[in-house]
C-alpha cells in the first residue's frame, strides 16, 4: 500500500485530483474563519479586542508542531522503507513549518506585549518554540549542503528524528514548568474551557491553515518531482554530449 | 571491549601527538571568557552574577570548536571505511572516539574552569557545583556533537552547518548547568540539577552513540 503511490507519476495525478479542493476548502475556511474570527465573535472581557490574534496565532502554533511531525514521520518512512517520495515530502514541509514557527512566535510576540505587557519572555514554551525554529532552519541547511542530493535527505532526515525530542517538551511544556504561556485550553482532559463563540472561529482557521499546508505541500512536491526530472534529463544531455565528443575524437567505436 | 580501548588509545595518540590542538581549544575557551569583563564592564558584582553563564557558554563554544574534526580527518585519509569494515559494532567504536574527544577538550576546560571562575570573581561556594556541573555536562556536549559531525561529513562549510546543528540541542544542558550553579549561589539545594544533567548524560549516553553511527553508515554509503 504504501509503495503503491512511490511511482511519481501516480503521485502527480493523485495530486491533480486533490490540489483544486484543497486550494478551494483553504479559501472557504479562510474567508469564513475570518469573518466569525474578526466580526462574528465577541471580544474578551479582559483582553477586549487584542483576543483576536489568537485565531491566527493559536492554529499556527498547532501547524508548527504538526508540520514537525509530519517531517519526522516522513523521515522514518525515507529512512526505514526506502520510500522515495517520503524524502521530498519531508523537504517540501519543512520551509512551510518554519513559516508556521515564525508566524507562531511573531503573532504570540505581538499578543505579548499589549497583554503582559512584554514582547518576550523566556520562559519554556517560548523557548522550546524558538528551539523548534532553529530545528527547521538546521534541518533545511544540511538538506541543502551536499552537492548529492540523496546524501543530504539521509543526513537530515537523522536530524529531523533526533530534534523530534523538542516536540513533546513543547506540548507539555506548559504544564511541566510554571510558565507565564497559559496552559493548554482547547485540546486538554475534560472539554475545552473556552466558549463556542470563540471556539468556531478558533476551528474554522485551524483547518484553514491545515488545508492550506495540504495545498503548498502538494504545489512543492510537485516542483521538486519536476526538478527531479530537469536533473535527470540533464545529466543524461551531459552524458551524451561527452559521448559525441569521444566519438568525434576517434576514441571510441 | 578491547577494541573501544584500541580505537580511545589511537585517538589520544594522535590527539597528543598533533599537541596543539586541544591546547587550542582551551586557549579559545579562557580568551572567550576573558572578553566578558571588557565587554560588559569590570565591575565586581556583575561578573559574578553572570560568571557561570560565560563560562558555560565558553564551555559550548570551546567544545563545538573542535567537533569538526572528530570525524573529518578519518573519513579523509579513509580509516573510517576501514573501521566500518572490521568486525567490531560501530556503535562502539563511536563511543571510543567520543571518549577521547572529551578526554582531550572537556576534561581540559574542565581543568581550566576553576581559574576562569576566580577571574570573573565567582564566589566560593560555586566553584564546587559549577565542576560537577561541568563534569557531568561537556561528556553530553561531546555525545551531542558526535551525531552533528557525523552528519556534516562531505558537507560544503561544515563547520558553520555544524554549530546550526547542534547549538540548538546544547540548550537544555546549558539551562540545567546554568541553573544547578545559580541555585548553589543561592543556597538553594542544587541537587535536581545535577540529577537532570545526570539524567541528560544517561539519555545521550545510551542514544547518541547510536544515531552517529547511522549517521556515519549513511556518509560512507553514498
Amino acid at each position: 500500500m504504501i509503495h503503491r503511490f512511490a511511482n511519481p507519476t501516480r503521485f502527480v495525478r493523485l495530486a491533480d485530483v486533490i490540489q483544486p479542493w484543497a486550494a478551494g476548502m483553504t479559501f472557504l475556511f479562510f474567508v469564513t474563519g475570518l469573518y466569525f474570527g474578526l466580526f462574528a465573535s465577541p471580544a474578551d472581557y479582559q483582553q477586549g479586542e487584542t483576543v483576536r490574534i489568537m485565531y491566527i496565532h493559536v492554529p499556527a502554533a498547532w501547524m508548527a508542531l504538526f508540520c514537525y511531525t509530519a517531517m519526522a514521520a516522513a523521515c522514518g518512512t525515507a529512512l526505514i522503507w526506502k520510500h522515495p517520495l517520503a524524502d521530498l515530502a519531508a523537504r517540501a514541509t519543512a520551509p512551510i513549518g518554519a513559516c508556521f514557527t515564525l508566524l507562531a512566535l511573531v503573532t504570540g510576540s505581538l499578543w505579548g506585549q499589549p497583554m503582559w505587557g512584554t514582547w518576550w519572555v523566556w520562559d519554556a514554551r517560548l523557548t522550546s518554540v524558538l528551539i523548534l525554529f532553529f530545528l527547521y532552519l538546521g534541518y533545511m541547511a544540511l538538506n541543502n549542503a551536499f552537492d548529492d542530493a540523496e546524501r543530504g535527505f539521509k543526513a537530515s532526515a537523522i536530524l529531523a528524528l533526533v530534534g523530534f525530542v523538542n516536540v513533546p517538551i513543547i506540548k507539555f511544556s506548559v504544564d511541566w514548568w510554571n510558565t507565564l504561556h497559559q496552559p493548554a485550553s482547547v485540546l486538554k482532559a475534560g472539554g475545552p474551557a473556552i466558549h463556542a463563540s470563540m471556539l468556531t472561529p478558533l476551528i474554522l482557521m485551524a483547518l484553514a491553515f491545515k488545508a492550506y499546508y495540504l495545498w503548498v505541500l502538494l504545489i512543492r512536491m510537485r516542483g521538486e518531482i519536476n526538478a527531479m526530472k530537469v536533473r535527470a534529463l540533464r545529466m543524461r544531455q551531459v552524458q551524451q554530449a561527452d559521448m559525441a565528443d569521444k566519438v568525434a575524437a576517434g576514441k571510441v567505436g | 571491549m578491547s577494541s573501544f580501548i584500541t580505537i580511545l588509545s589511537r585517538d589520544l595518540k594522535l590527539a597528543y601527538r598533533q599537541g596543539m590542538d586541544s591546547v587550542m581549544v582551551v586557549m579559545f575557551f579562557v580568551i572567550a571568557v576573558v572578553l566578558f569583563p571588557f565587554g560588559v564592564g569590570p565591575e565586581a558584582n556583575i561578573l559574578a552574577r553572570i560568571a557561570a553563564g560565560v563560562i558555560w557558554v565558553a564551555a559550548l563554544l570551546a567544545s563545538m570548536l573542535s567537533l569538526e574534526r572528530l570525524f573529518d580527518a578519518d573519513y579523509e585519509d579513509g580509516s573510517l571505511e576501514i573501521l566500518i569494515l572490521q568486525p567490531i559494532t560501530l556503535e562502539i567504536a563511536v563511543a571510543a572516539k567520543v571518549t577521547a574527544h572529551w578526554l582531550t577538550t572537556g576534561l581540559p576546560l574542565i581543568i581550566a574552569a576553576p581559574v576562569l571562575a576566580i577571574l570573573l570573581n565567582l564566589p566560593a561556594d560555586g566553584f564546587a557545583v559549577l565542576i560537577s556541573a561541568l563534569a557531568l555536562g561537556t561528556p553530553s556536549l561531546s555525545l551531542i556533537g558526535a551525531i552533528g559531525a557525523a552528519l556534516i561529513l562531505g558537507a560544503r562549510r561544515g563547520g558553520v552547518l555544524l554549530s546550526l546543528l547542534v547549538l540548538p540541542l546544547y540548550i537544555p544542558v546549558l539551562i540545567f548547568g546554568v541553573s544547578a550553579v545559580d541555585a548553589g549561589l543561592g543556597g538553594f539545594p542544587f541537587k535536581s540539577h545535577l540529577l537532570a544533567l545526570g539524567g541528560l548524560l544517561l539519555a545521550t549516553l545510551a542514544l547518541c552513540p547510536w544515531v552517529s553511527a547511522s549517521a556515519l553508515r549513511q556518509a560512507l554509503r553514498s
